[in-house]
């Protein structure tokens, strides 16, 4: 038995699914928003990022859905316990790497720990010796074998990912064949040989990818891990994987949370000028001069306090960091509005004296109607081309605000919270790396995805680079 | 010029004001005095004495706003808000509740604080621009295209990464420089080289890549074509026509922060032990050290407000079409 | 023959590759000898200014590249130049000056810094000795006070003042030949006759060649020595300009000349040039102006025509020049039809007065020091009084600044009066607030210069038109007002289809017509048409001037029309009223103000229009200096500082107005009252 949780961050989450979904139905029938879309979907780059970006947002998306499963019945009891632990999808999928903990530290594809230990030998002798690990490599008989069992593992792992990618390569082309009714083979021949206008095979590269890295971990890291284990002996990879939802979260809940106020705020100032314009202008100037990372941290510290003194309003743990989540999140949203909120300012106050906003007022259209129909839409871009440029730089900053100490809690895994637990271990002698290089590596290759994707879209929706 | 200047530190009060109320709220209202003193004298069996005690130390066991059991102009003044918010406005930050002295501590600790950030920012810039400039010289080569992927490949790493990169290359496997520490005086420099040089690489990407859509832009506008049109080289027409002209943009990003290079870098001097005004918040900030906290976001803001000033006077420097009036 | 100065042939630019690149310059070859103007004459996207820029190989770069052909200067290539020596050229032996003034100049550099960084280029002079040369120059091309203006920077000067130092700028090389690109498109009329005399007077002194670029007959007609058309990029026509403008030979040439309105046309439509210009994507079959000739028959969608000399120094490329080929007689009917009697019949012998304005003021505040005070007025319009019968048209003309826009926007109450009374069918507009001035709108819409910000470009044209409907809570039901939307189109002459399309992707003249359907959904009364025409080619400012005629002999509509173009004026207006800093100086019917103007500025805005009949030889009356700022207007009659014929008088008082008849007034002080 399991009990559906719905934390708010998931059910925030899912909004902006819903949201970007109605988005997409009402796109599709304006040529003005689906243009520049076909556009992004052109270049190579950006297909090859969107890809990535996808990855992510799946795992991100599976780690949403949140159950907690029944306790093991004890005698005498009359209604289901539950347990305090809040498990996701995501967790249940990764199964062994979640639950295979060893004492501390220990290598990628290590078979030892990283750690000497005191164990007492047979005859009763105690030595210092690095003991085998409890899962990694637990299977074989003699560590020496471990190169060749990686060896058949990844063999195995990249027949899946061609075999899977090839099924996947089919499938668009008889999808793309009988969309454009042309003949099978001349249609495979042409993805094969990247002639489509979508660049259909850089995306099915992509995917090849990516398929070959989630087979590769998902064969290896049932018997070894494949990034390492921490102090308390967790695994690195379980680590990394689980800190993309919170990587995610912050990167688009913020601007979720923020976008409201921007837009509302910067069109009111542009369009109706005089003293709610400077209203406006002065929240935002004193919102904005004080230093960011300070009212983040003024912020954080009085919600840590607040929530110390009222432990009673948090039934688990996980409810307790997610609402920690959330209000990181706010606070972010309430720091970098201000940005957007000019910009929108400026760009109505141009908008408002254009001619057609003038036609509009010659036939007695009313202020609401010609904000929405008339300066909403011509902004839109602005919005966008702010969201998928802000999304990187909040991914980053999360790292930033853990290390500082106001960012996510230290329960809740991210990449900030890893680099900030791993940071001391690299004065240790000799030198644990494998945290840091994961959680950098996880959150450069996402920042770096979202970074292609967002030129791309500049590029298709900025007017100025258009022509 | 000078009318200028008034009227806009005249501005300035109302958003320190604004600053000030919400720093008040953040700190006294969303969480009571009491509150605060449990927290630091631990959660669990903390007697009322205690915090009755902890509370008269720091000078929160007065009323908020309205003082009634006092007399006179005390009702207004001998409340938490006067003696903690009203009093920043003169610059006096009162203690800690550790029990030091800020502005002393502001002092003394504003130097190493800029003795890192002024070099990060001058190289910095100087770095950004001419590198901006070299693409934009080499627009459309291969140099530029390559350029560009670098600055995307720079900004999508962490800013942690080049600090502990950096610390773990110079200074672990090079031995090169201290891994961290901080001396007065001009031995100094063996300690301020690696954060800057580091600092300048972290912000290579973000910036050379914006700074060289600005010479773009400015390169494809219709004065670049008249100096063509009269024979003006390329090096020239850079350096002589374009430069003056991108650094518009470029000044309204920079010159805003140059009050608050005082401020010091939280990450960078927390990494690099340097003990300025970075490392000094983030102690506050990991110690839960209120007072400090307000004291940094009050002069964050002030200094902030100098920057903007600082601004628009530097426009009317590099762009002749603006007069301050 | 003497060797030419310039010598290009079949010059080939080629921008962006691929299926969408272009071929704005295909095959153009042509001769400048020594001293001569040589007009090159074209619409909008005919590959004209692409060519003056090739000439100088500054094509826009990366996308922009020279195919092919040679371009040779006094017999050197300049083609095969490395780019070293290709500065030396640029502006020192060929100097260039482009039509936007306001952005050419380096906003942050003194203007005497521009100047003298050419000196230094190609003269290699260098301080005292520059800065005495750049004064001389600045003297040169008429700048006032060169000692004060050689520190200033570009903002601190009006248009025509900056197109002088453009020019100042491309003197400096003392270059063989100027290369002008519209160098007066984007001035006013009279700033446009200054500095045209200036370019022609330089010229006569240093026996400078000019390449003149340029969609302007009058203009053509007033400097060139020699002329050659340009149409889809490439040249249709060449001949010197007497025999040009006696006969042209290309039927371009002919309908161009046909489609200027003027007072002479008045009774008839104008000649339009119908479709547009051809996508410069493809290769073309046959004759690049097959589609929209008058003349053209069966053979020229087939044949690529080839260039026929016809004289020394003359050409055409058409068909009807081939002497092998005999053509079909010209379609005179069609001709005829094109071209037949205006259906537009004399306006009703009752006269009523659908708008009537009096003493119309808008000025605005100018803050300034501490609190924003205020401290002076920008008197944009400064107590104007007019009135429009049913049925007429009324032209407000002045030049840029003179207030006719504001006081358009200001009578249909999209800006607020600060005095007068703005009588709408006996309503007083100013006076209504709320629903009943929303209900009221209906009666009186406006039609806007720019036809790329008119429209909101994220709406669909048919969403478009129907705004005005949906607002104004008229034309019924949804698919009523659909089919209305569609009447409307045709209407236009436009079809019902395009409604599902976006305004990007029509031409400039589609667009008018939709927003003159987009006027005419709500059944106005008024029309404000402010400068509708102006950013359109001649041939399309035909076509959009024809629809507004017809549309008033069967609309009965009213038009305030907000125009600087004297010879639409002349065109299309009843009455004529002068602007000059915001108050009306004269007013009369069309042929009063037209063919005896009186107040000196009208006269002088008359005569600055350069004329295609009068070959160049009229005088101009030159008037000094540029508008003044209405800001701060001079005192006695505004007019006074330009003035040619001023008297002492004119610096103290400003002008009653005096009644020279029942419908001609003035507000001068030559005619007392």
């Amino acid at each position: 038995m399991i009990q559906p949780v719905i934390l708010w961050t998931d059910a925030l989450v899912f909004l902006l699914v819903v949201v970007v979904l109605v988005f997409a139905l009402y796109a599709r029938n304006k040529e003005h928003l689906r243009a520049p879309w076909r556009q992004v979907v052109r270049s190579r780059m950006a297909v090859a990022s969107l890809v990535v970006l996808s990855a992510y947002t799946v795992t991100g998306l599976l780690d949403s859905i949140h159950f907690r499963t029944a306790l093991p019945e004890t005698a005498g009891q009359r209604e289901i316990q539950y347990s305090g632990e809040v498990l996701s999808v995501l967790d249940t999928l990764l199964g062994p790497v979640r639950t295979q903990v060893e004492k501390s530290y220990s290598a990628p594809f290590a078979t030892h720990l990283y750690t000497r230990e005191s164990v007492t030998t047979g005859e009763g002798e105690t030595v210092r010796i690095f003991p085998r690990l409890q899962f990694g490599g637990a299977h074989l008989a003699d560590p020496a074998h471990k190169g060749a069992d990686i060896a058949a593992r990844s063999a195995i792992a990249a027949a899946q990912a061609v075999s899977a990618t090839a099924a996947l390569y089919l499938l668009a082309g008889v999808m793309l064949a009988r969309r454009r009714r042309r003949p099978l083979f001349a249609m495979l021949g042409q993805l094969a040989r990247g002639e489509t206008e979508i660049p259909w095979r850089t995306a099915l590269l992509a995917v090849l990818l990516i398929a070959l890295l989630v087979a590769l971990l998902a064969n290896l890291s049932a018997a070894y891990h494949v990034l390492g284990t921490d102090k308390v002996g967790q695994d690195v990879l379980y680590q990394s994987i689980k800190s993309i939802r919170t990587g995610l979260v912050i990167g688009t809940l913020t601007t979720l949370v923020m976008l409201p106020f921007a837009v509302f705020l910067g069109m009111m100032a542009g369009y109706f000028r005089g003293w709610v314009d400077d209203v406006i202008q002065y929240l935002y100037t004193t919102l904005n001069s004080i230093p960011g990372v300070l009212l983040i941290a003024a912020a954080v510290l009085m919600m840590q306090v607040y929530m110390a003194n009222h432990p009673e309003l948090f039934e688990t743990m996980a409810e307790r960091a997610d609402l920690r989540l959330l209000f990181l999140c706010l606070i972010l949203g309430v720091t970098s509005w201000t940005g957007l909120c000019r910009l929108l300012r400026g760009e109505t106050l141009k908008l408002r004296e254009l001619d057609y906003v003038q036609a509009a007022t010659a036939f007695g259209v009313s202020r609401a109607t010609i904000l929405v129909r008339h300066l909403l839409p011509n902004l839109l871009h602005l919005v966008l081309i702010a969201v998928v440029i802000d999304f990187s730089g909040l991914v980053l900053a999360e790292a930033v605000l853990s290390y500082v100490g106001v960012g996510v809690d230290p329960t809740t895994l991210s990449w900030g919270n890893m680099i900030n637990g791993a940071r001391l271990e690299m004065a240790r002698e000799p030198m644990v790396w494998w945290s840091l290089l994961a959680a950098f590596t996880f959150m450069f290759t996402l920042v770096l995805a979202a970074n292609l994707f967002s030129d791309a879209v500049r590029d298709a929706f900025d007017p100025r680079l258009r022509r | 010029m000078l009318a200028y200047v008034v009227r806009r530190a005249l501005y300035a009060i109302p958003i320190l004001v604004g600053v000030n109320l919400i720093t008040f709220f953040l700190f006294f209202v969303v969480n009571t005095p009491d509150d605060m003193a449990r927290m630091h004298l631990g959660m669990k069996r903390v007697t009322p004495d205690a915090i009755e005690k902890w509370k008269a130390e720091r000078g929160y066991d007065r009323p908020l706003l309205y003082n009634a059991q006092a007399d006179g102009s005390d009702r207004l003044t001998a409340t938490i808000f006067f003696d903690k918010s009203v009093r920043l406005f003169g610059f006096d930050f009162g203690s800690s509740d550790a029990g030091r002295n800020i502005g002393a501590d502001i002092k003394q600790r504003m130097w190493p604080s800029l003795a890192i950030a002024l070099p990060q920012f001058l190289v910095g810039l100087l770095v950004y621009v001419s590198f901006a400039m070299l693409l934009a010289f080499f627009r459309g080569s291969y140099l530029d295209v390559s350029g560009v992927v670098l600055c995307v490949v720079l900004m999508s790493i962490s800013g942690l990464f080049y600090i502990i990169a950096g610390q773990y290359v110079f200074s672990k496997l090079l031995h090169l420089f201290p891994v961290s520490g901080y001396e007065p005086g001009w031995l100094a420099w063996r300690f301020i080289l690696l954060p800057v040089v580091i600092g300048v690489i972290a912000g290579l990407g973000s910036s050379g890549r914006v700074y060289r859509t600005f010479f773009l832009e400015e390169i494809g506008k219709d004065y670049v074509r008249t100096a063509r049109a009269k024979g003006v080289p390329e090096t020239r027409l850079l350096f002589r026509h374009v430069l003056k002209n991108a650094m518009v943009p470029i000044l309204t990003g920079v010159v805003v922060v140059i009050p608050t290079l005082f401020m010091g870098s939280l990450i960078m001097e927390s990494f690099f032990g340097i003990p300025g005004l970075g490392s000094y918040t983030i102690e506050a900030i990991q110690n839960q050290d209120f007072a400090i906290v307000r004291a940094m976001v009050f002069l964050g803001s002030v200094l902030y407000i100098l920057g903007l000033l600082l601004t628009d006077i530097s426009y009317t420097l590099v762009d002749p079409r603006i007069r301050l009036s | 023959m003497t060797q030419p100065l310039l010598d290009v042939t079949d010059l080939r630019v080629r921008i962006g590759a691929g299926d969408r690149g272009i071929r704005p310059v295909d095959g153009v070859s042509f001769h400048i000898r020594r001293g001569e103007t040589f007009a090159l004459l074209g619409e909008s996207g005919c590959g004209k200014s692409m060519t003056a820029l090739s000439l100088l190989r500054l094509l826009p770069q990366p996308a922009g590249r020279i195919t092919g052909g040679s371009v040779k200067l006094d017999g050197e290539e300049l083609m095969a130049l490395p780019e070293t020596g290709m500065r030396s050229i640029r502006g020192g032996r060929i100097a260039m000056i482009f039509q936007e003034p306001m952005t050419s100049l380096n906003p942050v550099m003194t203007v005497g810094a521009q100047i003298e960084e050419s000196l230094q280029q190609h003269q290699g002079l260098r301080g005292a000795v520059a800065r005495q040369r750049v004064l001389e120059l600045l003297d040169a091309v008429g700048i006032p006070d060169a000692e004060r203006r050689y520190g200033e920077y570009p903002h601190q000067l009006s248009g025509g003042m900056k197109q002088r130092i453009m020019i100042a700028i491309a003197l400096a090389g003392d270059p063989d030949l100027l290369i002008a690109d519209e160098p007066t498109t984007a001035l006013d009329v009279t700033i446009q006759a200054q500095v045209l005399e200036l370019i022609k007077q330089l010229q006569r002194e240093r026996g400078m060649a000019v390449l003149l670029i340029t969609h302007d007959l009058g203009v053509v007609s007033g400097m060139a020595d020699h002329v050659a058309v340009m149409y889809a990029g490439q040249i249709v026509e060449q001949a010197p300009r007497d025999a040009f403008f006696a006969q042209p030979r290309h039927p371009y040439s002919r309908m161009l000349f046909s489609a200027l309105p003027d007072s002479s046309k008045r009774e008839e439509r104008l000649a339009v040039i119908p479709g547009t210009v051809p996508a410069l994507n493809q290769t073309f079959q046959g004759c690049r102006f097959a589609g929209r000739c008058d003349r053209g028959w069966a053979h020229c969608e087939r044949a690529v025509p080839e260039w026929f000399e016809t004289g020394s120094e003359t050409g055409v490329r058409c068909h009807l020049a081939d002497p092998q080929i005999s053509a079909p007689g010209s379609r005179a009917e069609e001709a005829d039809r094109a071209t037949g009697q205006r259906v537009y019949g004399e306006a009703g012998a009752v006269r009523t007065e659908l708008l009537q304005v009096d003493g119309l003021k808008v000025f605005f505040p100018i803050h300034k020091g501490f609190f924003k005070r205020v401290v002076g007025h920008v008197r944009a319009v400064d107590d104007v009084s007019i009135s429009i019968p049913r049925g007429q048209t009324l032209a407000l003309v002045g030049e840029s600044g003179c207030g006719k826009t504001t006081a358009g926007k200001a009578i249909l109450q999209l800006l607020e009066a600060t005095a007068g009374k703005v009588q709408f069918e006996g309503v007083e507009l100013t006076a209504l607030r709320g629903e009943a001035l929303r209900s009221r709108r209906r009666d009186f819409q406006i039609i806007f210069q720019d036809p790329f910000s008119s429209m909101n470009p994220r709406m669909s044209v048919g969403d478009i038109i129907e705004e005005g409907m949906t607002a104004q809570r008229i034309g019924g039901a949804a698919p009523q007002r659909r089919q209305r939307v569609q009447q409307l189109l045709e209407q236009v002459g436009l079809r019902p289809e395009h409604a599902h399309r976006y305004p990007h992707e029509f031409s400039g003249g589609q667009r008018q017509r939709i927003c003159i359907a987009r006027a005419l959904a709500v059944n106005p009364k008024l029309i404000v048409c402010d400068e509708p025409t102006s950013a359109l080619d001649v041939s399309v400012q035909a076509q959009i001037l024809n629809l507004l005629q017809d549309l008033q002999s069967e609309l009965g509509l009213s038009y305030l029309f907000i125009t600087h173009d004297l010879s639409v004026v002349s065109y299309l207006a009843d009455r004529v009223a002068v602007m000059y800093l915001g108050r009306i100086v004269e007013e009369g019917e069309v042929h009063e103000v037209l063919d005896s103007p009186r107040h000196p500025y009208t006269e002088a805005l008359l005569s600055a229009v350069p004329s295609i009949d009068a070959g160049g030889e009229t005088t101009v009356i030159r008037l000094e200096g540029d508008l003044p700022s209405p800001s701060s207007p001079p005192a006695g009659c505004h007019f006074h500082p330009r003035c040619p014929r001023a008297v002492a008088e004119c610096t103290r008082s400003y002008p009653q107005r005096t009644d020279l008849s029942a419908t001609h007034q003035v507000r001068c002080h030559l005619y007392p009252g």
